[in-house]
């Protein structure tokens, strides 16, 4: 939905062809998530499908040359009125947020606190690493632009410059990649700062447990059915939904 | 990856033990650690997990129970009260959350005084002092009082006093727990620019964001070093990154 949505978005501002697309976009996005040029024309072609896009007639409107003038014319697609209203639309409108996306850690959490013998402490620690390994790895490029910059002038396709390649434009890409860095960057501190909200939760939950009376902590129902505060551990999974 | 030089700290199965009998207290537990030129290193952990006290031992202001710690390939425990002091003098800077400038020094005065301890003579010393501002970006401040100075130059002031002459190792106690997160920002890339340029750093913070900075993270839980984080890879690889 929203590399569909953003190819809209793009397509709003001129007719391009696919590889221009994905050069676009990745541009744009500072390359965070790339696109393979299958996944940009199977989507291309769905909106053409479905009413949004529609392919430039061949020495048709928009700009009269190209670098596509030799043997193989790359075919350039642009809005409808309908693809452009859904790009307007698209601004419009904030992302859903209300039905959360499925979030592998919150379940494998939820998971672990209410199955037996994992070791949640463990569990915890190692997602902290790793998270704390990705939030170094986005500071560390964010230290960088240059290198970054570099390396990605490198990296692009031979003499397939983007469309709007100007100084301006360039700086509005480096704010552009550094908003979507700064993005990252919180969602990766938010999870650090959940996953010590969990272990605090699960500490006090347990020293309550060893309060009330050690027997009670080994005396798990073994079914799916485990009475909600028992060892107020339903609580801590319960947090997962609630602080997400 | 920026090649890392030798190493400037090294604790090795170092112990530190308060109190005797039932009411001994494991500070620390059998923790090893290297810290080498041009890396920094953050401590992560919650509240009297031993972060302080690693930090006072790397120092040299506390000694182990058992273990080693070596500076600069000599083995402090090897030393006596005075030896030991003049190597930690002359080869560690301290960076605190409050700055700790002596008011009644200018900015360069703050940084020379560590060399003319070390019986450096006034000018040279001024000398080295105005060298290490401008090393952290504020020689246009030397003359200024620390009440002259906003939180963020008060720091950069501490890092050019921890780093004048020829001290390599700064270690760090919440140095960025006095400002706000933009300010914060800054004094850690002045720290990691340091760090980058030659020195070795170790930084203890409980906020995620400033950890990583560093190269690697260490995690404390009661004494005892239960993960780190990998070494840092290098900016192009995490430009190919694919994150799917």
């Amino acid at each position: 939905m929203s590399v569909r949505n953003g190819l809209v978005a793009l397509l709003a501002e001129q007719p391009m062809h696919g590889y221009q697309l994905r050069q676009e976009f990745e541009r744009r996005t500072g390359g965070t998530w790339p696109l393979n040029i299958g996944q940009v024309y199977t989507t291309v072609h769905r909106l053409v499908r479905d009413g949004l896009v529609e392919p430039v007639p061949q020495g048709g409107t928009g700009s009269t040359d190209d670098a596509s003038e030799d043997d193989a014319p790359f075919e350039r697609f642009r809005l409808t009125d309908a693809g452009r209203a859904a790009a307007t639309s698209w601004w419009a409108t904030p992302v859903e947020r209300g039905a959360p996306a499925r979030d592998e850690l919150a379940i494998k959490l939820a998971l672990a606190v209410t199955s037996p013998g994992v070791d949640v402490r463990g569990v915890i620690q190692r997602q902290r690493t790793e998270t704390l390994r990705s939030l170094r790895d986005f500071t560390r490029l964010k230290v960088t632009p240059d290198h970054r910059r570099a390396a990605l002038a490198g990296g692009g396709q031979a003499g397939d410059v983007g469309p709007v390649d100007t100084p301006v434009a360039d700086a509005r890409a480096d704010l552009a990649w550094s908003l979507v860095l700064d993005s990252l960057i919180f969602g990766a501190e938010a999870e650090i700062r959940w996953l010590d909200h969990v272990e605090a939760r699960l500490a006090r939950a347990s020293h309550e447990a060893a309060t009330l009376g050690s027997a009670a902590v080994p005396a798990v129902p073994p079914t799916d059915a485990a009475p909600p505060g028992r060892l107020g551990v339903p609580g801590a999974a319960s947090a997962s939904g609630a602080d997400r | 990856m920026t090649t890392l030089g030798p190493v400037l700290l090294r604790l090795a199965q170092v112990t530190r033990t308060h109190g005797h009998g039932e009411l001994t207290v494991h500070a620390l537990r059998s923790v090893d650690l290297e810290v080498r030129v041009g890396e920094l290193v953050a401590v992560m952990g919650p509240s009297g997990s031993g972060k302080s006290t690693l930090l006072n031992i790397a120092g040299g202001l506390d000694s182990p129970t058992s273990g080693t710690v070596s500076l600069a390939d000599a083995q402090l425990s090897g030393l006596d009260l005075k030896a030991r002091a003049r190597l930690r003098r002359r080869s560690v800077g301290y960076v605190f959350q409050d700055f700790n400038l002596i008011p009644a020094l200018t900015a360069a005065e703050n940084v020379s005084l560590p060399r003319e301890l070390d019986g450096v003579s006034t000018r040279p010393a001024r000398v080295e002092a105005l060298a290490a501002l401008a090393d952290v970006g504020i020689a246009e401040l030397a003359d200024r009082f620390p009440d002259e100075l906003s939180g963020g130059q008060q720091q950069r002031v501490a890092i050019a006093r921890a780093l004048v002459g020829p001290r390599r190792l700064v270690l760090a106690d919440e140095p960025t727990g006095a400002l706000d997160s933009v300010t914060g920002e800054d004094v850690m890339r002045v720290l990691r620019a340091r760090v980058d340029a030659g020195a070795a750093g170790l930084l203890v913070t409980h906020e995620a964001r400033f950890a990583a900075w560093a190269d690697r993270t260490v995690f404390l839980r009661d004494g005892v070093v239960v993960d780190s984080t990998g070494p840092r890879p290098d900016v192009e690889a995490l430009l190919t990154l694919d994150p799917a």
